[in-house]
């Protein structure tokens, strides 16, 4: 057992990262993307609207950590783009919630059909 | 490593459909934990260590905290989350599902043009340099970034402020 598990954190230690395309991880990233367009459009509820967000964001910025480590390993950028875009999201959810509680609080309910009677 | 990438990726995947088709709103916050540890994971299988670990504290700790509040402050009706009707599903699933066929044909049938490839190869297995990431961030020179930072720090504040205008009791 003890062998099995330092075989493996040999395994985990000495990976190579050319041994996965890099197009693997944009199609993981793509099916995640859409995954959050799908939810966006069929979801009715305010806040899986939201979470569906969350998924098309995580996706952008998976991309970017990938291109930067494919492309141009000796640079940052990509890799400082995603850790903005993570403090971002945090902040845009954060007001985003703070919104639908206000309307839940106003219209008991957090039905986007509901929310029409918003406009004025 | 090529499995771990797979476990991964499925583990992404399958939580990402079941988070915009599953019916309680809590078990879609436990889906997008999933999706979200995922990324992290490949962060980590990346060698951005840094990146992965904001993820998992920003992110699965931070973010997920508030939408399972948020949850349980407007559950309704046992908190059932429905789908709107076919008319609606139909195009939306349709849509994706030719977005994702353009896109990871486009991908796949793209060459890129790696920079190096034996360099990269090189560099990759080890992570980035807790001191470089901190010298990038906290300076005003080309290619850091202490002015987005700052610039960040002035829209946190501006998020508290508007969090709190918005959600107080009037």
């Amino acid at each position: 057992m003890k062998q099995l598990i330092d075989n493996f954190w040999q395994f985990v230690n000495g990976v190579d990262i050319n041994a996965i395309p890099m197009e693997l991880y944009l199609v993981v990233s793509t099916v995640m993307f859409f995954a959050g367009v799908a939810g966006f459009i069929i979801r009715k509820n305010l806040l899986a609207v939201l979470i569906s967000v969350e998924l098309v964001l995580n996706a952008a910025e998976l991309n970017f950590a990938v291109f930067n480590r494919y492309l141009y390993p000796d640079l940052l950028e990509g890799m400082f783009f995603s850790l903005f875009g993570i403090a971002i999201a945090a902040a845009e959810t954060a007001v985003a919630i703070a919104i639908i509680i206000n309307v839940y609080r106003n219209l008991q309910s957090v039905d986007v059909e509901k929310v029409e009677t918003l406009h004025g | 490593m090529i499995l771990i990438f797979a476990i991964l990726a499925l583990v992404i995947i399958v939580s990402s459909v079941l988070a915009i088709t599953s019916n309680r709103m809590m078990h879609v916050a436990m889906y997008l934990l999933f999706v979200l540890a995922g990324t992290a994971g490949l962060y980590f299988l990346l060698g951005y260590h840094f990146l992965g670990v904001v993820q998992l504290s920003v992110y699965a700790g931070g973010v997920l905290i508030l939408f399972i509040f948020a949850i349980l402050l407007t559950n309704t009706k046992g908190e059932r989350s429905e789908v709107h009707g076919v008319k609606r599903i139909i195009p939306a699933v349709l849509a994706s599902v030719l977005g994702i066929g353009v896109i990871a044909i486009a991908v796949i049938k793209h060459t890129f043009l790696y920079v190096d490839k034996t360099a990269a190869a090189a560099a990759d297995t080890t992570e980035i340099d807790m001191k470089v990431i901190g010298n990038a961030l906290m300076g005003t020179e080309k290619y850091q970034y202490l002015l987005p930072f700052e610039v960040l720090s002035v829209l946190l504040l501006a998020c508290i402020i508007g969090g709190i205008l918005i959600a107080r009791k009037r």
